[in-house]
């Protein structure tokens, strides 16, 4: 590695990590505790902690598949579903949020059909998973579709020449192999949806404890009480980098 | 000893840095008056938007070479900028707490003074699905009603408008601004909203507006200020008193906003 | 018969058909590109053919043709299992649970399967390594550890691609001995380069070339009277093919080779093949007199040094000689001299 590399590199870490000096720097520390412990405060964190790991699940549960179908099928069309798949990755957080409304909302396309069936997903804790699981998926997707080229199939066809049927196959192979690729997926869509903004209040609106995620408290309390929003931002941060921590931990242990 | 290739590169960033100066900055360090253009920068709240405007031109009008830029947005947003040093010339509050921020840091030239006052409106989508006919329907059940956070303006007027009709309110959203509110009534997500007069007024045929008898007690005053470290004072205390005069007044009237 | 397969593929140019008894184990051989992996992964589901026919044990695995309702059984239910030059063991699972991965798959509950993997790698002479990863294992340990696989699956034709030409030639002849072993009753296909193989492992064997099948036979046959040059190559003979005339082979360019015919004579312009071995064949700078009728003229295509002498090339053609002769004599490509060989040495018979 030429040695002039250090120069940019540092520039680069430097340019990310002074901000976050930044944000400590401005904690009221005195206040500290009482600021992050405010009914608001809590109501948000167990908010935000809740629908990002019901997102992190959704985008699991469905993005595994559609990785797969992307990395093993060529099919007329499969470079163009790609695209639109991660399309959330370079939409406007608002603009997706708009999407989702004209989607799910009342005068939305399924509105009516939601409607009849009783289910209410405007201004609700659902709209808020919906909106994270939105901007979270590309990451899983991307990330396991990259693990399962990498992967190959020459181990799924030894399995399946040893009589074992598609769904063992993907069970006890093709997962366990990328599992290091899912795991770093998954804490990507977490990280994400944890920061989501745009979408979720333009679509899910903002509550106390049905809507208002940390994000959303956080821009909230600027308004007011800079000094509980710097607090609070300061507590989501630490929360992100413990989430991405306990990922690469349990990776080495795999 | 320097090699080659690490001038080469050092030679590359710094020629960058001029570039990125240029691209960057306003501009607003020109020259008063003779030869080149003045900027005057004026920092508004959000509901403030179209009148402004108006008035910007009117007095791009008056004052030959004059140009007016404007930055609209929450009031306590354009406040913290201001405390961080952004430059400005004129600021105008939505109400009257915010100026009191602005005054508290010390960043005025003068003493505010109060130009408008706004009241609220109920508003729904043009159809009025829910029927909202008064202020006491908007905690009926099933109403959908949006309205602004209590941190912002108009959410602390909703809440004295709670107080002085003695009727509760249960929204299933709190949004930011106005703006955000209006968004909401008017893609039919909510079935009402409580924004300004002067909003009402602007969305015309997107909106219906159901006006309440106990909003005229509840009132935002709009204060404007020239600022402290304006580099053009006689320009910013220009546009203060065009604001003020009748023709900023006639304005603003048009738009729906009552006297201060 | 147990099994029997006939294809077409024309993407690979492969036109064939094949047989193989219960417990018979069948070597193919052939040149690369003939077609002898094409007629695996065709057997195994894993490649659909143009046209054809896979049936094992009665049960019709691939029916494929135009007009006729396609049939293909998926690989996992076909009841082959393949191992390739690769052991390609499960990165993630020991030795032990690889081996127990067929069984288990199949449906037999964890402790037992267990138990017979641990069976499996006793027969095959690693029983010690059970619970090693792949990781580290040696590749002969590792080609052990996937032969046992592979059984433990129970495949009722076991087939096998070149088991043994990514190992060290040390550890050849212990694994070829263990698989000789395994195989003895068993159905198996073994692709293989390698003559030993075929003798050693197989009961017959089958030659393809340019994706049709050449030669066909008992092992001991083929090899030592091959009737097609890759064979013959494989055997380490010189093959002249030609017809029977006047009491010789004459080649289509004319060469006339006299040998000693085995069994009954060819019939008058019947084809027939003459076989003799490389060192039985002398190398002159200059035409030769006395005995040998059998003298050709050739021109040197090829030195090759091997071990402890050098091997001539003319063209299909070669002699082996001492380092010394080719010393003496200044043999180079490009030299004119005469292969000689006594009619004694010389095996004839006929083609088919």
């Amino acid at each position: 590695m030429p040695r002039w590399v250090y120069v940019p590199a540092l520039v680069g870490a430097v340019f990310v990590l002074l901000p976050l000096v930044a944000i400590v720097a401005r904690v009221d520390w005195s206040h500290f505790g009482s600021l992050v412990t405010s009914e608001g405060s809590r109501a948000a964190f167990w908010l935000s902690l809740k629908t990002s790991t019901a997102s992190t699940v959704l985008c699991v549960v469905f993005g595994v598949p559609m990785a797969l179908v992307l990395a093993r099928r060529e099919f007329r069309g499969s470079s163009l579903l790609r695209s639109l798949v991660l399309l959330p990755l370079v939409l406007p957080p608002v603009v997706g949020g708009l999407a989702l409304l004209y989607t799910f909302g009342r005068r939305g396309l399924l509105g009516s059909e939601l409607d009849a069936i009783g289910v209410q997903v405007a201004f609700s804790t659902i709209a808020v998973v919906l909106a994270q699981t939105f901007v979270a998926m590309p990451f899983l997707v991307v990330s396991m579709e990259g693990a399962l080229r990498t992967a190959g199939q020459r181990y799924e066809v030894v399995a399946a020449s040893l009589g074992a049927p598609p769904t063992t196959v993907f069970r006890r192979i093709t997962v366990p192999l990328v599992l290091p690729g899912l795991v770093s997926g998954a804490v990507l869509s977490f990280a994400r949806a944890l920061g989501e903004f745009g979408a979720t209040i333009t679509f899910a609106g903002s509550l106390q404890g049905r809507t208002r995620t940390l994000p959303l408290e956080i821009y909230l309390q600027r308004e007011t009480d800079p000094d509980a929003a710097v607090a609070l931002a300061l507590v989501l941060v630490v929360v992100a980098v413990l989430v991405i921590g306990l990922a690469r931990q349990s990776r080495g242990v795999l | 000893m320097i090699s080659r290739r690490a001038a080469a590169h050092g030679t590359a960033l710094l020629l960058l840095v001029p570039l990125a100066s240029a691209c960057g900055g306003d501009d607003s360090s020109g020259s008063s008056g003779k030869g080149g253009d003045t900027t005057l920068t004026v920092y508004a709240a959000a509901s403030l938007t179209k009148t402004f405007q108006e008035v910007g031109a009117e007095f791009e009008k008056q004052h030959d070479g004059v140009k007016v830029e404007f930055s609209f947005g929450g009031s306590s947003d354009l406040v913290s900028q201001l405390q961080e040093g952004a430059p400005a010339d004129v600021f105008a509050s939505a109400d009257e707490a915010n100026m009191d921020k602005l005054t508290g840091a010390g960043l005025q030239d003068g003493e505010p003074q109060d130009f408008a006052s706004n009241t609220l409106e109920i508003v729904t989508p043009p159809d009025n699905p829910a029927g909202i006919t008064s202020f006491a329907d908007l905690a009926k059940d099933g109403v959908q009603v949006v309205v602004c956070a209590p941190e912002v303006p108009c959410g602390a007027a909703t809440v004295k408008a709670e107080a002085a009709t003695g009727v509760s309110l249960t929204p299933v959203s709190e949004e930011q601004s106005v703006t955000d509110v209006l968004a909401k009534v008017t893609s039919g997500e909510a079935d009402a909203g409580l924004v300004y007069v002067t909003d009402v007024a602007a969305a015309g045929d997107a909106v219906h507006g159901v006006p309440f008898p106990e909003s005229s007690d509840i009132v935002n005053t709009y204060p404007i200020v020239a600022l402290k470290d304006s580099k053009h004072g006689e320009l910013a205390h220009d546009f203060v008193d065009l604001v003020l005069s009748d023709t900023g007044q006639g304005i603003l009237e048009e738009a729906g906003f009552a006297k201060p | 018969m147990t099994f029997e397969l006939s294809f077409a593929l024309a993407a690979r140019g492969v036109d064939l058909a094949l047989e193989v008894a219960t417990g018979e184990t069948l070597a193919v051989l052939g040149p690369n590109g003939s077609g002898k992996s094409t007629a695996l992964a065709v057997t195994a589901g894993l490649v659909t053919p143009d046209s054809g026919r896979v049936v094992l044990d009665g049960v019709v695995l691939t029916d494929v043709g135009a007009g006729r309702p396609g049939r293909q059984v998926a690989p996992h239910a076909r009841r082959t299992a393949l191992l390739g030059q690769e052991p390609l063991l499960f990165p993630h699972l020991d030795a032990l649970e690889n081996v127990a991965f067929g069984p288990r798959s199949a449906g037999v509950p964890r402790a037992s399967a267990r138990r017979d993997a641990q069976r499996w790698l006793d027969e095959v002479g690693v029983g010690e390594l059970a619970g090693r990863r792949p990781a580290r294992l040696s590749g002969g340990q590792a080609q052990r550890v996937a032969v046992a696989r592979a059984l433990a699956a129970e495949p009722a034709l076991l087939l096998l691609d070149e088991p043994m030409a990514a190992l060290d030639v040390a550890v050849l002849p212990a694994l070829r001995q263990t698989l000789r072993r395994l195989l003895a009753d068993r159905s198996a296909i073994v692709v293989t380069h390698d003559p030993l193989d075929a003798l050693l492992l197989a009961d017959r064997v089958v030659v393809l070339s340019d994706g049709r099948v050449v030669e066909q036979g008992p092992s001991a046959e083929v090899l030592s009277r091959p009737r097609s040059p890759f064979a013959a190559r494989l055997a380490g003979l010189n093959l002249v093919a030609g017809t029977w005339r006047d009491g010789a082979v004459e080649s289509p360019e004319g060469l006339r080779v006299h040998g000693l015919v085995e069994g009954e004579p060819p019939a008058a312009g019947e084809s027939a093949i003459a076989t003799f071995r490389p060192a039985s064949v002398a190398v002159y700078r200059d035409p030769v007199a006395g005995s040998p009728r059998n003298a050709f003229e050739v021109t040197i295509t090829e030195i090759e040094p091997l071990a402890d002498l050098i091997r001539v090339h003319a063209g299909p053609l070669h002699a082996d000689v001492t380092v010394q002769s080719a010393a003496q004599l200044a043999l180079e490509a490009g030299l004119i001299v005469t292969f000689s060989v006594k009619a004694t040495e010389v095996s004839v018979y006929p083609r088919t």
